[in-house]
């Protein structure tokens, strides 16, 4: 039985950016259309290059940004109706940098109890037994609680704002490239950290990451992202196994894994990612893809189903793609 | 392999700090052969970037250099004058860093700062320099580059900017190049193309290639050898097969064990982890470094400071009081060998 915590309809976030001197502004599409369901105990991860429009995606399902078009609905009611203070109850995140992302000048003990407050939690009597509570179940000793952030290892201070984002239990937790800035010695800790308290709080995770070894490892499901679209979307079994967009495989090749019998791969990817204020034509991925074919550059690609997921190529349309399916 | 450029022996680098000396880089050798990669890999903060800034004579003013041999292609480069470290840098030993704004000057265009690193160290006219630009852009899989010449770093993306940065370094013909993480920054599609090129050129100009990162998949991929850093040390050295295919000292097998593998980890499964944080590096220090963290650790392990020792084939080597067959065993029981 699967339950959707969240639902995104045809979401797009546009910005308007000054296109330089004298020629006034043009918009930018972040986000550009995209339908998501987010199903109760899932990890759903979200890839891709750079400006892809991930980080922007994730603050409109944390209503931190409004979308410009389309609904973003959490069990059954629209975001747009629901208080700020109600939705931080439900969904909380988790930043990449755990050195920018703690205020200095407050203690440890006071960062992980200031979202109890700012709820006007009933029982303030009970916030310090409750984040000492929080902070032995992600792994900190409750000693650091008087403690201030620059005293603190970055794993400890990722551990501080994994307890401040669970301290008011959650459902949804969205980590926006929670280990990139770690070690790796102390990322295998959070991520093993991260998956515990999933299954200890029952928690639903939203990944975002650069790093697809760490995806294929956490995640349960993917969305590849270009250009502020989703491209592609699978459980992580297949993605992985038979990845279908050229922009997928290219990405899945980019990875490095630590075999010293395999050279650097060819990914045969263009170079340059577009100007999203200037997106390619058609396909927005046919500059860089290998496989483009005539009609690429002028039609743009329809959403077509695939296995657990669906994928945005004509390589996968019958008609579009002129009879040429994937070889 | 062929001629040896770079030969360092027992480096240090000692910076004062509030509570007294912290000892950065304790003691490392390492040499570079002509067409070699050779690749410093560790955690932050190990000591990898002062380790290239000591050899390139670039060190925070406050750091004391010490060295019983730093010599490239021949030349020692220990007391040399200022103005002979500026010529080889740039001429005979070129450098990329992570963050290529921090090399590029943003006032001026790509084509200036390109014909300038030529023209500083040879003889040419400014159309030569610009042709050698040209060339260089293009190896470096820049289309239009001609027309590239006349841009701003900031007119470029990260990637672009790295390539820039990589031709730059190539208008002397350098016999090394140092690169201190310079894909770090970049999406993993961009690292990949990045890496690929520079394989490529070193190949095709036969350069010795120094690369320094904190990525086990960039170091397996593109390293010839491999010297693996922890708190100022060089704690195992080996061709890539040998140390990761036969990881030795414990702490590589530890870092080995942390990173999930597509296909090899079991997903979903807890990783392998390094329990505690590296040891502040102020003040005297005789003991395995290690020693903290290490699971395997006896009493002996900080009676004095731990020499290396040969692995069990080859060049290979490792600091460790572990017999090397224990070692692999070790590795055996952790399925990182
Ligand atoms: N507040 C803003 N104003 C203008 N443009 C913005 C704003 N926020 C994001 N953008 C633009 O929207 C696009 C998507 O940005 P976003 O931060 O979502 O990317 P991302 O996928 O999270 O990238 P990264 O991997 O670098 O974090 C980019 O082109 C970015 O420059
Ligand atoms: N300018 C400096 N002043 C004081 N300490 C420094 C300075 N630069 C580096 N260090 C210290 O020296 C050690 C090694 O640093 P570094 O070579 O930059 O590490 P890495 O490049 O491996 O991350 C670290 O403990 C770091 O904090
Ligand atoms: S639609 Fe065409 S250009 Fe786009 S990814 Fe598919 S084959 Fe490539
Ligand atoms: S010397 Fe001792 S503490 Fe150090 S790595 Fe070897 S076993 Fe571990
Ligand atoms: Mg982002
Ligand atoms: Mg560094």
């Amino acid at each position: 039985m699967t339950e959707t915590v969240i639902s995104a309809k045809d979401v797009t976030r546009t910005f308007m950016i000054s296109a330089g001197a004298f020629r006034g502004k043009k918009p930018l599409h972040a986000v550009n259309g995209v339908s998501l369901d987010v199903e109760r105990g899932e990890v759903l991860a979200l890839v891709g290059e750079s400006g892809c429009g991930k980080t922007t995606f994730a603050k409109m399902l944390l209503g931190l940004l409004p979308p410009t078009e389309g609904t973003i609905e959490f069990g059954g009611t629209p975001v747009a109706g629901v208080e700020r203070l109600k939705l931080a109850k439900m969904v909380q995140p988790i930043f990449q940098d755990p050195y920018s992302s703690l205020n200095p000048r407050k203690s440890i003990g006071s960062i992980i109890t200031l979202p109890l407050k700012v709820q006007g939690d009933p029982n303030p009597e009970t916030w310090r037994r409750r984040a000492e509570e929080m902070m032995e179940l992600v792994g900190l000793p409750s000693r650091l609680f008087e403690n201030f952030p620059n005293q603190l290892s970055g794993g400890q201070r990722q551990r501080v704002a994994i307890a401040r984002a669970l301290i008011n239990r959650p459902e949804v937790v969205i980590c926006d490239e929670p280990t990139s800035a770690l070690d790796v010695s102390v990322q295998s800790q959070i991520l093993n950290l991260l998956q515990d308290l999933r299954k200890e709080l029952n928690l639903t995770y939203i990944v975002i990451s650069h790093n697809l070894a760490v995806v294929e490892h956490i995640a349960t499901r993917v969305a590849v992202m270009y250009l502020g679209r989703i491209v592609e979307q699978k459980d992580t079994e297949s993605l992985f196994a038979s990845p279908e967009h050229p922009y997928t495989k290219a990405l899945l090749e980019s990875v490095l894994t630590p075999d010293p019998s395999l050279d650097v791969p060819d990914t045969h990817l263009g170079a340059a990612y577009p100007n999203p204020v200037d997106p390619p034509s058609g396909c927005t991925f046919h500059p860089r893809c290998a496989r483009i074919m005539d009609h690429c550059s002028a039609i743009a690609p329809k959403t077509i189903q695939s296995g657990s997921g669906f994928v945005q190529c004509h390589l996968y349309d019958e008609n579009e793609g002129r009879g040429r399916a994937a070889s | 392999m062929g001629e040896r450029i770079l030969e360092v022996e027992n480096l240090t680098v000692d910076i004062p700090v509030g509570g007294g000396m912290l000892h950065a880089v304790q003691g490392i050798s390492f040499h570079v052969d002509k067409g070699e990669t050779l690749c410093i890999v560790g955690e932050s903060g190990c000591g990898k970037s002062l380790t290239s800034l000591a050899v390139m004579d670039l060190l925070p003013k406050k750091a004391i250099r010490g060295a019983d041999k730093l010599s490239l292609s021949g030349e020692d480069m220990r007391g040399l004058s200022e103005r002979r470290m500026s010529d080889i840098r740039g001429n005979t030993m070129g450098m990329i860093f992570q963050e290529p704004m921090t090399s590029l000057n943003p006032a001026y265009t790509i084509g200036n700062q390109m014909e300038e690193a030529l023209k500083r160290h040879r003889k040419v006219s400014t159309q030569e320099a610009r042709d050698r630009a040209i060339y260089l852009l293009e190896k470096v899989g820049i289309t239009a580059a001609a027309s590239r010449l006349n841009q701003y770093p900031h007119q470029l993306s990260g990637g672009l900017r790295q390539r820039v940065m990589i031709a730059m370094t190539l208008m002397c013909g350098p016999n090394l190049i140092i690169a201190d993480e310079p894909t770090t920054a970049l999406d993993v599609t961009i690292q990949a193309q990045i890496l690929l090129l520079l394989a490529e050129l070193q190949r095709e100009f036969e350069m010795g290639l120094i690369l320094i990162t904190h990525d086990l998949g960039v170091v397996a991929r593109i390293a010839d050898r491999v010297a693996v850093m922890y708190a100022g040390q060089i704690v195992e050295q080996g061709t890539a097969d040998e140390v990761f295919n036969r990881p030795t000292h414990p702490y590589t097998q530890g870092l080995l064990d942390c990173i999930p593998i597509p296909g090899k980890t079991d997903r979903g499964k807890p990783l392998g982890s390094i329990p505690g944080i590296v040891p502040s590096l102020v003040g005297p220090f005789h003991a395995c470094h290690f020693a903290e963290r290490c699971t395997y650790a006896m009493p002996d392990c900080t009676k004095g400071d731990i020499d290396m020792r040969p692995a069990l084939e080859g060049g290979h080597e490792y600091r460790c009081l572990l017999d090397p067959e224990t070692c692999q065993k070790n590795a055996e029981r952790k399925g990182v060998a």
